[in-house]
């Protein structure tokens, strides 16, 4: 992590985002940001609300409905020179893109042996728990983190959102950042029947004003402890929280935050003392991102542990409407499997 | 329109559905070509426009056909005007350049000293003469059919065939296929084998040009197989919102390897047409016409450079040869089409123009053709002592593991370690 030391403000991940796009685009004038309703409105979640007024039109601007060409035209930018700032409105709403992310951006370098580059970055929100439905719900990071050539971040609080994206900015290569949408306006344990909660209380809700990254390809330990290990991400990484206290049990917590290049080191170290291992994720269960890092696990911890890895996912099914609290992966269930695999003998 | 398809008439019985239609080639092994429904317009009848013209002035170019030089070699019309004699010489040495080498590594690839090729015979005039109405630092976006590019550009051939042999020497390193050249300081960008994409990756370049006050603008090309694509159409449309200093090329050779361009609609509407419904102005040129391609692309490209964003151009042509090394026309074509073609080749007609007008004699055109040759047989024994990658002398095997990123992640150096490097 670098940073200029600054006060800090307590500011939601919006905020923090919005705030990210300002510290790149003063700092950089190749930094363009656009996407459907991303420019005069600034974002159907407000994301980007403030930088055309701040920068003008030729520096954040609207798009057309048309993913593909979102992506084509911000690979073409970034051959350009710029270092474009892409939003896509929903992460349902990028499959459109995906051969323009999958077979474009992430291999032009390769392709062109290092002749053309494309350090673009794609965010957009991802996940459920705001009774968005099969298409407003979905977790596709698994698509992503398929390809080489790309980087895949997903934060979980506003001073992760905002450094990773600044970090994602300077980055030379595509950057995709997946955020969890329902961690917007703060941090949610899963618990939809009781009151929300406001990032000022959290600690990861104090954002340092000015420039700061956080370093891409770094896991955090969120709680230590020395039972199991918890590997989660985005909304997950509070439910997590939430269900270590449930069970109480003393797992020790790891929010992956960048999912490509992942913290293997971090990973390995952590279930080699614990011997046991939980992998939670929001997305559908079969080949999702909880497979990879499972192979990882028993590729290089398998003489340490003392239990089966056991995933806690979102069912394979498409995210149901009525039924989103039977789909997403909520405290008791994640409690339940800690308690099972810390018991195990 | 361009009907380069089979009146609907439903002679077998098999084909009765309730209305439904595949569209059909005019001729198929065996049959008469007939190219009867494709508006040939004539030589010089479009006057001449002003690049700043207003938009609904390229109305008369959307179904008729820009068209410079007539049959016999002599040019018509005030267009021809963009064009200088050294225009020409240069033009016509570069399509005979770009024509030898194509022909050196067809049979490079019949020896087997590559796997596969793609040569653009018959289209040389497009990528040529859209090459002459660029600058320096502006963008090309290519397919696999522009070669043409590269020789007006001045490329040492060895190196193109070093790629197509990804011997020790390929710029590329072995990480593309042969032919999908990347060269980015003779403003190529990178061609990909996914079809489409480098439309609105084109336009995206001219928006950050124009963003920037820039006046480099980009040239794109597709095909006409590819223009069904989704990223063509996104592609017209932020062209036309932005208003982006781009020429947006289609490349209409009639087939798409055996689908006829009636597949991408051409049938119904022309090319120039539909990008003109983006609010585009556009123009449908002779492809085989170099006299016609430059000053179409010279005229737009200085439209595009005064701020008034993008042209389409639709260049109408007839892809000669295969669609590549391993394809076969004769089983899906008449081959008499070749000959049949009623724009002719544009080779031939621009050394008919060069003589008939006394620029050039045959001699010397004669000279200019012998020249190539010798110098493609030259490149090519150069880079067949780089290597051969059938002969196992590619490209080091270890850079398969670089350039994935800027910097090599954990994982890949794990990787080059596990496969012995």
């Amino acid at each position: 992590m670098s940073e200029t030391l600054s006060n800090t403000k307590t500011m939601n991940m919006i905020e923090a985002i919005r705030d990210a796009h300002d510290v790149a685009m003063e700092r950089d004038d190749d930094v363009v940001v656009f996407g459907e309703d991303a420019g005069y409105f600034g974002g159907v979640f407000r994301c980007t609300a403030g930088l055309q007024e701040k920068y003008g039109t030729s520096r954040c601007f609207d798009a057309p409905i048309a993913e593909s060409g979102i992506v084509g035209a911000g690979i073409g930018m970034a051959a350009y020179g710029l270092k474009p700032v892409i939003e896509i409105q929903f992460a349902d709403y990028i499959t459109p893109a995906y051969d323009q992310i999958s077979q474009e951006a992430a291999r032009i370098r390769y392709r062109s042996n290092g002749q053309f580059t494309c350090p673009i970055v794609i965010r957009t929100p991802t996940g459920g728990g705001i009774y968005g439905g099969q298409t407003h719900s979905q977790s596709p990071e698994a698509i992503f983190t398929h390809v080489t050539g790309l980087k895949v971040l997903i934060p979980s609080n506003p001073y992760d959102a905002k450094g990773l994206l600044i970090a994602a900015i300077e980055d030379p290569d595509p950057v995709i950042i997946l955020e969890p949408k329902r961690l917007y306006n703060g941090p949610f344990e899963g618990y939809h029947d009781r009151a929300l909660k406001g990032w000022k209380d959290h600690e990861d809700g104090q954002v340092p004003e000015g420039y700061y990254t956080v370093e891409i390809g770094k896991a955090k330990t969120v709680r230590a402890g020395n039972a199991v290990t918890v590997l989660c991400y985005g909304n997950m990484v509070h439910v997590c929280q939430a269900a270590q206290e449930e069970a109480g049990v003393d797992a020790e917590i790891i929010d992956l935050r960048s999912l490509l290049p992942l913290d293997l080191e971090a990973i390995e170290t952590s279930v080699k003392k614990t011997g046991r291992c939980v992998i939670v994720h929001e997305a559908t269960k079969t080949c999702g991102y909880g497979a990879e890092l499972m192979a990882l696990v028993q590729e290089r911890c398998f003489y340490h542990l003392e239990a089966p890895i056991t995933r806690v996912t979102g069912w394979d099914t498409p995210y149901p409407h009525a039924q989103e609290w039977t789909y997403f992966p909520g405290p008791t269930r994640v409690a339940a499997a800690l308690k099972k695999v810390v018991e195990a003998k | 329109m361009d009907g380069f398809a089979r009146t609907d008439t439903v002679t077998d019985q098999r084909d009765q559905g309730r209305g439904f239609r595949v569209p059909k080639p005019p001729a198929r092994p065996g049959e008469t070509p007939d190219f009867s429904g494709i508006n040939l317009g004539e030589p010089g009848k479009l006057p001449l426009l002003d690049a700043e013209a207003p938009v609904e002035a390229f109305e008369p170019f959307h179904h008729d056909l820009l068209r410079v030089l007539d049959m016999d070699g002599k040019a018509h019309g005030d267009w021809a005007g963009l064009v200088t004699d050294d225009d020409k010489k240069t033009a016509l040495k570069a399509m005979i350049r770009t024509r030898a080498f194509d022909a050196r590594m067809m049979r490079a690839q019949r020896q087997g000293k590559t796997s596969f090729y793609m040569q653009c015979l018959g289209e040389e005039a497009i990528a040529v003469g859209a090459t002459l109405a660029t600058r320096d630092g502006d963008m090309q976006f290519p397919t696999y059919r522009q070669q043409g590019i590269l020789f007006a550009k001045g490329v040492d051939p060895e190196v193109m065939m070093n790629q197509i042999y990804s011997n020790r020497k390929d710029p590329l390193q072995g990480k593309q296929l042969p032919v999908l050249y990347s060269f980015k300081e003779y403003g190529f960008f990178t061609i990909s084998g996914n079809l489409g994409t480098q439309w609105p990756q084109a336009v995206g370049w001219a928006m950050a040009s124009a963003i920037k006050n820039d006046d480099k603008i980009a040239v794109a090309y597709i095909g006409d197989g590819a223009t069904a694509e989704g990223d063509w159409h996104q592609g017209n449309l932020f062209a036309s919102v932005y208003r982006a200093p781009v020429l947006l090329c289609v490349v209409n050779n009639q087939w798409a390897i055996s689908t006829t361009a009636a597949f991408a609609g051409a049938d119904k509407n022309t090319f120039a047409a539909r990008m003109a419904s983006y609010g585009l102005p556009a123009l449908r040129v002779d492809g085989n016409d170099l006299l016609a391609v430059l000053a179409a692309c010279r005229l737009s490209a200085q439209r595009a450079r005064a701020g008034l964003g993008a042209v389409g151009i639709e260049f109408l042509t007839y892809r000669r040869g295969a669609h590549s090394t391993s394809d076969d026309p004769t089983k899906y074509r008449a081959k008499e089409e070749v000959e049949g073609w009623p724009l002719g080749d544009p080779i031939d007609r621009l050394k008919q123009h060069m003589i008939v007008t006394g620029l050039m004699t045959a001699d010397e055109i004669d000279t200019l053709e012998k020249d190539a040759e010798t110098e493609m047989r030259e490149a090519e024994n150069r880079a067949e002592e780089n290597g051969l990658v059938h002969a196992g002398q590619g490209a080091e095997p270890a850079a398969m593991f670089e350039g994935v990123y800027a910097e090599m992640p954990g994982r890949l150096r794990e990787q080059m370690k596990e496969a012995g490097f």
